[in-house]
């Protein structure tokens, strides 16, 4: 133990009472113990002026583990890869000004996904405030529209609990980011410390129990339905309730359809699985959707992307929903059977509810739906040329998948690439799909696979991305240089920002302006210039072998540069304002 | 339809402008908005006119009800409630307008409370709507300024917005 960490455990007591008085420590101090007593282990970020002292002080103990890495928005997105893959918040501690602007694109991204951050922002001292001071920004100001919730301590004797407020609400009811900007005068300010163990807010009582009238509302319609199915999203993963949804599904037999955030929270191998849905999702699925008379609705938020034109959004459908965030109920469209709570214990309950219950869904009726909806997947609506002299994107990731028997964590940028390792890499178990769905940031790929494997050294984390999206975030190579991560990075080189140019050819008359990417860096000499493996792979015989071979590199990180079919789309897809039934198929 | 929201929260720097920017980032309306510290220093009481269909209403006091400061809130048109606004307008009346202002000014009990030989400023308190109707009335005599609290309501009998 090193001498500060020693000091910190020093009581005393004063001569003369039975009290015992704490030793008053400067803020960094008190900051580095409660994130030790929180347990934190890693801490992502990039020193500064205003977080000097934060810096000295975590130099002088080792509970925390800090990150170097080459950018704050990159820290933000590693903090987010490892809450994604592990259930526990992702911890960040930036500088003021720059530090503060270039964390908020991780910020915002963690906020559109309800993924739980603590991001710790420095601030110039609090008599400077307001002065235009050097780097100074208003960082509450700025991230106010893009985080669950925000502080700025102004008084050292706040800290602590500050912090611990800042955990409990970035981790409870609908998790989010909470940023807690700490001035410099604060961080060298002296106070007692105490961290407390559990805290209340008067204002914020997440809900924890779905009302049981409801519930049984929900399941006596259930068993009713004649064409049901299960729409599930993020919020059953965030939620830890896959193994409830993986129950109830298969008591039921009802099909079931998870979205881009909630890949993984049912088997995708299972025959009752229909795929992803929405704007890029299976036929099975949006058909299975427009032609349901109950649809069931878990930890998902009618998005978009999903519903297309909600006029034409599930025509026949009576919809239950479960969502532990009101406003997520009947806000884009309106609900017959509302629920608040978490989805684990309402799943439970419903489970239970079920069991006890005489009845039994319709199995005659089930079985007719069944039948049309095999019908619907004999459409094989992923199929894609297995005889292409070129490599097909989806030919990588259905290797990927072999190579690494289904058990890789994968993170992912944002475009063509992204749908197609949706739909082609099937998670039978959640938090191992990370990707971003609700801003669709490019450079989140690399860093939160960072994350991830800061999270679970042993394991295979694969990062699929764009000669676009890469290039975002690139510098990350360095960090995992430093740090000795062996990821595998697919880059699914296309020559082109592809899901650009895809509604550029579809929607544009094919006037490709400024999709196409040109100047390539050598992708080969450049993993190696950072000190990684780097291949370049041209032809589809050689996917599988360079894969394998890759991946037996355990302790290396691997940047493999395929060269794909810059032509490829994907398919299906729902033109923006069309309904489910509308899809574009190959 | 016009609703009138009034919210209980913990009176930290910057709860406000966690409202307004709620409003502007979704896209609401608010007609006025008015706030100030209430017995229980610790708390503040906003009172928000806005308007908006059912469904509008519906995720606007989710919305609220999700800031972490609001502790709690009422949408006043769930049952009888009393609303107030208060109104300081000053009005150029000389001559035989003099008397027509006075007229007018007591037929809206509203009370005069600075005279100069040309001027007149009037209080007056009652409902958005009443206050309305006076500027309308007194439209012809010269409104120099017109200054107008914001609208702040109360639930009728038991019925009480507190912690
Ligand atoms: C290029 C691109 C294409 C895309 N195409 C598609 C597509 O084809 N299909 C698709 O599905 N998406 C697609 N998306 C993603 C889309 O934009 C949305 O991010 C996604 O659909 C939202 O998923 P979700 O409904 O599961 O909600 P999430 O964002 O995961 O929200 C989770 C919900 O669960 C609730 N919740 C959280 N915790 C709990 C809990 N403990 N208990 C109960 N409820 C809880 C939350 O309140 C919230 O309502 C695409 C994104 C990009 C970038
Ligand atoms: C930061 C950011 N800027 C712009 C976009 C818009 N955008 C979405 S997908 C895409 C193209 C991505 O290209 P690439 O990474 O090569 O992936 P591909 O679609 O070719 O697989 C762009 C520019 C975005 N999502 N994020
Ligand atoms: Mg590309």
């Amino acid at each position: 133990m090193c001498p500060n960490m020693r000091a910190f455990f020093l009581v005393f007591c004063v001569a003369g009472t039975r009290e015992i008085k704490q030793v008053e420590l400067t803020g960094a101090d008190i900051f580095v113990r409660c994130l030790a007593e929180q347990g934190v282990e890693h801490l992502f970020g990039y020193p500064g002026g205003a977080v000097l002292p934060i810096y000295d002080a975590l130099y002088q103990q080792d509970k925390v583990q800090h990150v170097l890495v080459r950018h704050e928005q990159a820290a933000t997105h590693a903090a987010d890869g490892y809450a994604r893959s592990t259930g526990k918040p992702g911890v960040v501690l930036v500088t003021s000004g720059p530090g503060a602007t270039n964390a908020v694109t991780g910020i915002a991204t963690a906020y559109m996904d309800s993924i739980p951050l603590v991001v710790f922002t420095g601030q110039v001292p609090t008599a400077l405030i307001g002065n235009d001071a050097f780097q100074e920004v208003d960082s509450v100001g700025i991230t106010r529209p893009c985080v669950k919730h925000n502080f700025l301590v102004k008084d050292v004797k706040d800290l602590a609990t500050t912090i611990k407020k800042a955990f409990y609400v970035a981790t409870t009811g609908r998790p989010g980011p909470v940023v807690v900007d700490i001035p410099k005068d604060v961080s060298v300010a002296r106070a007692e410390y105490h961290y407390p163990k559990r805290i209340t807010m008067r204002s914020y009582n997440p809900v924890s129990k779905g009302h049981p009238r409801q519930i049984k509302k929900a399941v006596d319609l259930m068993l009713t339905a004649k064409r049901p199915i299960i729409y599930t999203g993020g919020g059953v993963i965030l939620s830890n309730a896959s193994r409830a949804l993986t129950e109830l599904t298969r008591l039921l037999e009802f099909p079931i359809t998870n979205t881009l955030m909630g890949l993984g929270a049912y088997p995708a191998t299972d025959r009752q699985f229909l795929g992803m849905l929405g704007m890029h999702g299976t036929y099975e699925a949006n058909m299975g959707m427009h032609n349901c008379d109950v649809l069931i609705a878990i930890g998902a938020r009618f998005d978009d992307r999903v519903t297309g034109n909600v006029e034409k959004f599930c025509p026949t459908a009576k919809i239950i929903h479960v969502d532990i965030d009101p406003a997520s109920i009947s806000k884009n469209v309106k609900v017959d059977v509302p629920i608040v709570g978490p989805v684990d214990q309402v799943l439970k309950e419903m489970i239970k509810v079920f069991k006890e219950s005489e009845a039994k869904p319709d199995a005659a009726a089930l079985k007719a739906w069944w039948k049309q909806i095999e019908e619907w997947r004999g459409m094989d609506c992923l199929k894609y040329d297995r005889d292409s002299e070129r490599i097909k994107p989806q030919h990588v990731l259905e290797t990927l998948y072999k190579v690494t028997k289904g058990d890789a964590f994968v993170t992912s940028d944002v475009g063509q690439h992204q749908m197609w390792a949706a739909q082609f890499y099937k998670f039978d178990k959640p938090n191992r799909w990370i990707n971003s769905g609700g801003l669709g940031t490019m450079g989140f790929g690399l860093p939160a696979a960072m994350g991830v494997q800061f999270a679970h050294p042993g394991e295979q984390v694969a990062c699929v991305t764009g000669e676009g999206s890469i290039q975002m975030c690139i510098q990350e190579l360095s960090t995992c240089r430093q740090y000795g991560l062996p990821l595998k990075i697919i880059n699914l080189n296309n020559g082109y920002l592809g899901m650009v140019r895809q509604w550029q050819q579809f929607f544009y008359d094919g006037r490709y302006a400024m999709s196409y990417m040109e100047s390539l860096p050598d992708f080969v000499k450049l993993a190696e210039a950072y000190g990684h493996v780097g291949m370049q792979i041209t032809r589809p015989e050689d996917v599988e072998p360079a894969l394998k071979k890759a991946f037996k590199m355990k302790d290396k990180l691997v940047f493999m540069d395929f060269l794909t079919d810059p032509a490829e789309n994907v398919y299906p897809m729902i033109p923006a304002g069309a309904g489910q039934n509308e899809m574009i198929l190959v | 339809m016009r609703h009138i929201i009034s919210i209980l929260m913990e009176n930290e720097a910057g709860a406000l402008s966690r409202v307004a920017g709620l409003f502007s980032a979704r896209g609401y309306n608010i007609e006025s908005l008015t706030v100030a510290p209430t017995e229980d220093e610790s708390l503040s009481r906003m009172t928000l006119v806005t308007n908006g269909t059912d469904e509008v209403i519906e995720q606007i006091t989710k919305q609220l009800n999700k800031l972490i400061d609001v502790v709690k809130l009422m949408d006043m048109h769930e049952g009888p409630h009393i609303e107030r606004e208060m109104m300081l307008i000053k009005v150029r009346a000389m001559g035989p307008a003099r008397e027509e202002v006075k007229r007018l000014s007591d037929i809206f009990r509203g009370r005069i409370i600075d005279v100069t030989e040309t001027m007149f400023t009037i209080e007056v308190t009652g409902t958005s709507s009443k206050l309305d109707a006076f500027v309308e009335a007194i439209a012809e005599a010269d409104i120099i300024e017109v200054v107008r609290s914001g609208v702040t309501g109360i639930a009728r009998g038991e019925k009480a917005l507190r912690v």
